[in-house]
């Protein structure tokens, strides 16, 4: 019998980082902006989705993959504002994976401009798992309080925007906006922040500004 | 509570090469995970132990180095390694820094029987 060592230096994430990759190099192509959002359950993903399909208006078109451990409510709620969207049930897992994604991808039309990813409510692990996105949204709700970015480090610093959501609320709750908005950018100076409401509407439209501005820088990258 | 699944990818790539060295057993199996690699070391360890049960590494042993968080500053140049994640030069106050270590999820080293 004989032991042997050896050096394998081997990513644990290796194989969900590869399919990611070929899925976002295949959705660029496409010229499609994919928009992984990431958040606590109930910090108002949905919601959030319903007003941006409102102010975004044609020629865009959005579609959105919808990621739960059980029901399509989801789904339907998107599909009444009458947007394409596919339903990944995980069954228990806490987060979406590549090559969940990869099986949805041959019934996402090419004409899409925007492809909404919206992953099980869950602040910790969807952190971990690159989708093949292009831009990384994580949502904070008021409620939630304004001590999140630092409890969750992983989500902010993986992001790229970071919205706000329920700001109706701030007279209500002890959630200082610009204490939230100070320690995300601590982690991740880089961060576009909104300041939303898709109750009042407030915020909306910068925020589907930017993702047209986004649009645009992809597609000139990739002409 | 991931890890359960990082731990199903780590079988993967220990089985094949296993397979590829045609090793009896896998007898050690060696893990560097970054402080910001969004993994808990002692859930991977419990998971690795659930997971290993009637599989080649049905003995192996877990080894888990903990990389902390180093950042160089790319204004005053100076490397820190950070026991919070603000991302701000100790020194300088600079918010240009370069990550050099901490958000890694390697598997390194392992051992086997051949």
């Amino acid at each position: 019998m004989v032991k042997k060592e050896i050096l394998v230096l081997e990513e644990l994430l290796g194989s969900n980082k590869k399919i990611a990759s070929e899925i976002r190099k295949k959705l660029t192509k496409k010229g499609i902006l994919t928009i992984n959002l990431l958040s606590s359950p109930g910090a108002g993903k949905t919601t959030l989705l319903e007003r941006i399909s409102e102010k975004l208006k044609p020629p865009y078109k959005m579609g959105v993959i919808e990621g739960d451990i059980e029901t399509e409510r989801d789904a339907e709620r998107i599909r009444a504002k009458g947007i394409p969207a596919w339903q990944i049930l995980t069954g228990g897992a806490c987060h979406l994976e590549a090559k969940m994604v990869g099986k949805i991808f041959p019934k996402i039309p090419a004409n899409l401009d925007f492809l909404f990813i919206e992953n099980v409510g869950n602040l910790v692990c969807p952190a971990s798992y690159d989708l093949g996105e292009t831009l990384r949204c994580v949502l904070l709700s008021t409620p939630e309080g304004d001590d999140k970015p630092k409890k969750y480090p992983k989500a902010f610093t993986t992001a790229d925007c970071l919205i706000i959501t329920k700001a109706d609320l701030v007279p209500l709750l002890p959630f200082d906006i610009e204490r939230s908005k100070e320690e995300a950018l601590e982690l991740n100076p880089e961060l576009e922040v909104f300041i939303t409401s898709a109750l009042k509407g407030t915020g909306i439209e910068e925020l589907v500004n930017f993702f047209l501005s986004s649009l645009q820088t992809l597609r000139k990258q990739y002409a | 509570m991931h890890e359960l699944s990082i731990v199903a990818n780590l079988f993967e790539i220990l089985e094949e090469k296993a397979r590829e060295k045609r090793a009896k057993k896998v007898t050690l199996v060696k893990l560097r995970v970054g402080a910001l690699s969004g993994v808990v070391s002692e859930f991977l360890e419990t998971a690795f132990d659930i997971y290993k049960k009637d599989t080649i590494a049905a003995e192996a042993i877990l080894k888990i180095v903990d990389i902390p968080l180093k950042i160089e500053c790319q204004k005053c140049h100076k490397k820190t390694v950070k026991k919070d994640f603000v991302f701000i030069c100790e020194h300088c106050g600079s918010r240009e820094l370069k990550m050099l270590q901490g958000t890694e999820l390697l598997l390194e080293k392992m051992e086997l029987e051949i």
